[in-house]
């Protein structure tokens, strides 16, 4: 086995052994990196030179004693959060050149756990889109069928971890961003509860639904990623002052799954989710099933009007966040005679179609005369979301449904139709709006040899039960060992 | 329902976007098919329910009043697209 396909905990162990360097590691990575991303385009940004130079003095501290589970480990980090010193884009025009002046909190905390920064992964432009084809820059392929996308918004993110092209990924996960693409190209994504990560540095597109989230090869490894990042930040006022459990080594403890209530919501397997992944979601289901747990058919009845909420809601934020976008302080400036005028020449040009799509939509929910009837009404449905949850949850553990409708579609297939591109959310997002938390992990793979997801729902602040329960389910089957042939 | 051009313009104008003549159409188009989806809304009845802003509880967050080390100067301004004498330069506000 080459050192690029080793996981977190794998490498982690072989460091401490010394069986190889750090440098070592990751020169096997940029290698991998250097004969893959041509196709898989998953990086907007490298930085061979300073990974290397971390990973010396990452040496120099091994040779000297130090351990730890991120410890030299390379890691790759979505391109919406920011890197003290390393441009940070968003994929889009708007922000090109703008060089932070700080890093994001979860990016520190990586980086004081001593992990190995890599380079920043492509997106759909701030994080709107399901694709990564909303990026300005280019379009990131799915490791697993080159002619299809990986997913979004995180799609660089997930596809550098299935192409072994870094060993674990930040994302962030608004409406299904981090979730979506794991399940699109086989790797495990978790979006923890809102507040648990800081978002400190995340560039805010709905700052009442944007998480941090972790992509990796293995539960184990997302676990060792989420225990790296979480916790109170004095500096996000909405992360939780809650403690932050052992959630790797909560993975093995308790009885396994026995007498675990799993509920399985009807609404989530409908027309509409391809036959295939429903199959495969449900042979997960009696796999946990045959582990201990009991299923139990729920109903979350608000299912249907989840879309409706989310896309008037994160548009409306996203509205007032990107106002900020004005060419006055960091990025594209369109030179004009008026600082009106400049605002207008700035944005026309800076933005691409789908963030001038969401900024018109929630500027139109928020305007005088339509306030009540779409913004204020979708607030009020979302209270109605949040209940079907509480009440779901007061009967069963976690919930189970698919992550996507479909496996990983063609790249072009739904760039005409955007209302056809929100619907390859609509199994994530209520997720987000009730402020739960979730994983994908691989569950199987359809006809055509693409992953299909399985979904974990858990109440807030309830990642360690989720991460047992995906843990469990990992161990006993083997498609998260499965590799795309690049 | 379908938006009308003027409306399209009137919402680009809020949002200070300058847009083409082609881009207006296309968000009409867009725009119209996306809000006529959102309909479904109006089937639920929400008289008496409160909204959700945020799924956490909201509170009120202090710090001890003190004093921290701030971003420097030059380096908030290293960002900026025109800058002088230490300050953000833009095009003239008054005439």
């Amino acid at each position: 086995m080459s050192l690029h396909q080793l996981t977190i905990h794998e490498a982690s162990r072989g460091l401490a052994a010394r069986e190889f360097s750090a440098t070592e590691l990751v020169e096997a990575i940029l290698e991998r990196i250097t004969s893959v991303d041509n196709e898989t385009k998953a990086y907007l940004t490298l930085t061979p030179e300073a990974a290397l130079e971390c990973a010396r003095s990452v040496d120099a501290s091994i040779a000297a004693g130090e351990s730890g589970p991120l410890l030299g480990i390379p890691l790759a980090i979505k391109d919406v959060l920011c890197t003290k010193g390393l441009a940070t884009t968003c994929g889009s025009r708007i922000l090109e050149g703008f060089v932070p002046p700080y890093n994001a909190t979860a990016v520190a905390r990586l980086r004081a756990a001593g992990a190995i920064i890599l380079g920043k992964t492509n997106t759909d432009e701030f994080a709107m889109g399901s694709s990564t084809e909303n990026s300005a820059f280019f379009t990131t392929h799915n490791p697993w069928d080159l002619d299809r996308v990986p997913g979004g918004s995180s799609g660089g993110s997930a596809a550098a971890v299935a192409a072994d092209e870094c060993l674990g990924a930040l994302g962030t996960d608004t409406g299904g961003s981090v979730r979506q693409p794991a399940s699109l190209c086989g790797v495990v994504g978790l979006k923890p509860t809102y507040g648990r990560v800081s978002r400190y540095g995340l560039i805010a597109y709905a700052s009442s639904l944007d998480q941090v989230g972790v992509l990796a090869k293995d539960v184990t490894d997302a676990a060792i990623m989420l225990e790296a990042v979480s916790g109170h930040d004095p500096r996000d006022s909405t992360s939780l002052d809650a403690p932050v459990p052992q959630y790797e080594a909560a993975l093995a403890q308790g009885d396994g799954l026995k007498c675990l209530r799993i509920g399985v919501p009807k609404e989530y397997f409908v027309e509409g989710v391809d036959p295939e992944v429903q199959t495969s979601v449900r042979a997960a289901i009696d796999k946990l099933v045959e582990l201990g747990a009991t299923a139990h058919e729920i109903s979350l009845p608000h299912t249907d009007y989840a879309l409706p909420v989310y896309y008037l809601i994160a548009p409306a934020e996203a509205s007032a966040n990107l106002a900020r976008y004005d060419g006055v302080r960091y990025g594209l400036r369109v030179d004009a005679d008026s600082p009106i005028e400049m605002y207008r020449a700035t944005r026309g040009q800076g933005f691409g179609a789908e963030v001038k799509r969401r900024i018109m939509l929630g500027t139109y929910a928020l305007s005088a005369g339509y306030y009540d009837a779409y913004y204020l009404k979708a607030q009020k449905v979302r209270t109605l979301i949040k209940a079907d949850f509480d009440a779901a949850f007061d009967e069963v553990e976690v919930i189970a449904t698919p992550v996507s409708p479909t496996t990983a579609f063609h790249i072009g297939a739904k760039t005409d139709d955007p209302l056809q591109m929100y619907l390859s959310d609509v199994l994530t997002m209520s997720v987000n709006l009730a402020g739960n938390c979730g994983i994908s992990l691989p569950c199987g793979f359809d006809q055509a040899g693409l992953p299909v997801g399985l979904q974990l729902i858990g109440p807030a602040l309830a990642e360690e039960r989720i991460l047992r329960t995906a843990f469990a389910y990992e161990q006993a089957t083997d498609w998260h060992s499965r590799r795309p042939a690049l | 329902m379908k938006l009308t051009l003027d409306e399209v313009e009137h919402i680009a104008e809020l949002a200070r976007l300058d847009l083409s003549q082609a881009e207006t159409a296309m968000y009409q188009e867009q725009l119209s098919a996306i809000l006529e989806y959102f309909e479904r809304l109006r089937q639920l009845s929400t008289e008496d329910i409160p909204p959700t802003a945020t799924a956490l509880p909201l509170r009120s967050v202090m710090r001890e009043d003190v004093a921290g080390q701030p971003t420097s100067r030059e380096d908030i301004l290293h960002n900026a697209p025109a800058d002088e004498e230490g300050c953000f330069e833009v095009p003239a506000v008054l005439e």
